[in-house]
């Protein structure tokens, strides 16, 4: 499939031009008039989406618009924890099509992903903590989603330098894990799936913002943008937490909240953590890069904002709650820190949907989990935007829910609370 | 972070206080009559504004007063202050010139030219 397939030979071929003469990963064409299919946003969703239009249902003549670059939102800015351990059977089966595709992804892409199933374990400190987390270690189960429960003992035989001495404030009673969750490296995912779509014929368009939507007669028949007038009568928008800006183009109110959500990551250090570890009580993730960061994540804000910074106190608190669990992580300094716009839905669950406009469709609502479905969100997506119609995956994540009250509330699940 | 200017205490830091959504949003008077789609309106449908914001906050750390701000969500600029039941400010502030263009502080992709800034 690929005109210029990476492999072993073509590194050592590169090598004898001093690897000055690799090809460009995409091209970055001028919009055309018009096409087939238009994708808003060129993060990882949106660039899976055009990927799958293409591959699984034929439609080559796509073109992703990206108001910055490639992978530049939130897809570079997460910390790049997959897993599947949802609580409820619509989420399991949504995530767990897009754990399945995350184990493929790099034969398939011809791209290391660096997609590595380390473990990833949730962190029980309280009676509470520890019943919700054995509901849904069966829950997985149930749905043929690996977990295992690991009490106090066996936490610390998997991940040595977590404290789990009991005198603590916020004691380890156990843990689950699934050992098919892990990370990938996330920018890598972006520039794979932008390759792959490129090469079956999507034009990527970056530096291109999206002013506004032409709909007539109920029907979408093109977008506005900074290049001009672009003609499809099918939009799919992936805009993570522009998403509502977007919407308003289209006289589209959703119920989405934008939030900064930060994350950041320390000093590289010896490989000292191998697996990634959650807790939703004291609120901290964390787990380390291939290149020896810690990667931690904080929490939203409780405001709305487009900034993409949050507020220090949520940092403060992060840190605490790492220090409480690892308190050899005491004198590590902290390298950068940032924050990306999250669309949060009411309850914490995507919204991958047709609209009551003709031709619009919206994937949304991810919040602060997105970056772990990435593919299956694009998979489902593509099918909904092809047969105008949802993959049975999606079905139950339409926006017609919130006034059906077939809620999928994964507050629980989300593994943090945010 | 930013300080926010407390009608009651003056100004304190973000911090001291919790943020309770979207201003204004009346309880519908007539619920037995509302349709399932108006009730999803008032639940769950926000504006989400990029631009004038207008919410309330409560001062959780302080007085545990509740009042309203309006603040740029593009800058996190605070435009004002008012109490509850007052009705929210006519104001003029700089929104961004395109939909989702860059402001010159709390910038996020910066992809429009300069001009088109604020």
């Amino acid at each position: 499939m690929f005109n210029n397939k990476y492999s072993f030979l073509s590194i050592a071929r590169n090598a004898l031009s001093h690897h000055e003469n690799w090809q460009k990963t995409w091209n970055s064409p001028e919009p055309k008039k018009s096409y087939d299919a238009i994708i808003v946003g060129g993060g990882g969703h949106g660039l899976t989406t055009a990927y799958y239009l293409a591959k699984n249902h034929g439609i080559n003549n796509i073109a992703v618009i990206e108001k910055g670059w490639i992978g530049g939102g939130n897809t570079g800015r997460n910390t790049t924890i997959i897993r599947s351990n949802y609580l409820w059977d619509q989420s399991a089966a949504l995530y767990e099509h897009a754990l399945k595709l995350w184990e493929g992804m790099s034969q398939e892409l011809n791209y290391n992903v660096m997609f590595s199933q380390r473990g990833v374990i949730n962190v029980a400190h309280n009676l509470h903590d520890v019943r919700e987390l054995k509901r849904r270690w069966h829950a997985n189960r149930l749905n043929d989603i690996d977990c295992e429960w690991l009490d106090t003992k066996k936490v610390k035989e998997f991940c040595p330098i977590i404290n789990t001495s009991p005198n603590i404030r916020y004691p380890v009673l156990g843990a689950t894990l699934q050992r098919r969750a892990g990370t990938a490296r996330h920018d890598a995912v972006a520039w794979g799936y932008a390759r792959g779509a490129d090469e079956m014929g999507v034009d990527i368009i970056q530096n291109c913002e999206v002013t506004g939507i032409n709909i007539k007669n109920g029907n979408v028949t093109g977008i506005e943008t900074t290049k001009g007038t672009i003609n499809s009568n099918k939009i799919g928008v992936a805009a993570a937490g522009h998403t509502s800006v977007i919407a308003n183009m289209a006289g589209i109110k959703l119920p989405l909240e934008s939030k900064p959500l930060q994350a950041l990551v320390s000093e590289p250090v010896k490989p000292i953590i191998d697996t990634v570890v959650m807790s939703n009580t004291i609120h901290a993730y964390v787990s380390q890069s291939d290149k020896g960061e810690l990667v931690i994540g904080a929490g939203t804000d409780s405001y709305t904002s487009y900034t993409q910074r949050g507020g220090f106190n949520i940092v403060e608190d992060t840190l605490m709650a790492i220090i409480e669990m690892f308190p050899i992580f005491s004198r590590m300094k902290m390298l950068r820190h940032w924050g990306g716009i999250v669309d949060i839905s009411p309850d914490a669950s995507p919204i991958i949907s047709k609209t009551h406009v003709n031709g619009l469709y919206f994937n949304c609502g991810w919040g602060t989990g997105g970056f772990k479905a990435t593919p299956g969100s694009g998979w489902v997506f593509a099918h909904t935007i092809a047969n105008d119609q949802a993959h049975e995956l999606n079905a139950p994540f339409t926006i017609n829910r919130f006034s059906s009250g077939e809620l999928v509330d994964e507050h629980g699940a989300a593994a943090v609370a945010h | 972070m930013f300080l926010i200017n407390c009608p009651y205490c003056g100004e304190r830091d973000q911090a001291e206080f919790s943020c309770g959504g979207e201003a204004h949003i009346a309880r519908p008077k007539n619920p037995p009559e509302l349709s399932d789609d108006q009730w999803a309106e008032y639940l769950f449908l926000r504006k989400n504004e990029k631009g004038i914001h207008f919410e309330r906050w409560n001062h959780e750390y302080g007085c545990r007063q509740w009042f309203n701000l309006a603040r740029n969500t593009a800058t996190d600029e605070i435009l004002s202050v008012y109490k509850m039941g007052e009705a929210p400010p006519k104001l003029k502030a700089n929104i961004p010139a395109t939909p989702s263009g860059e402001p010159s502080i709390g910038s996020g992709n910066l992809s429009t030219s300069k001009k088109d800034r604020f």
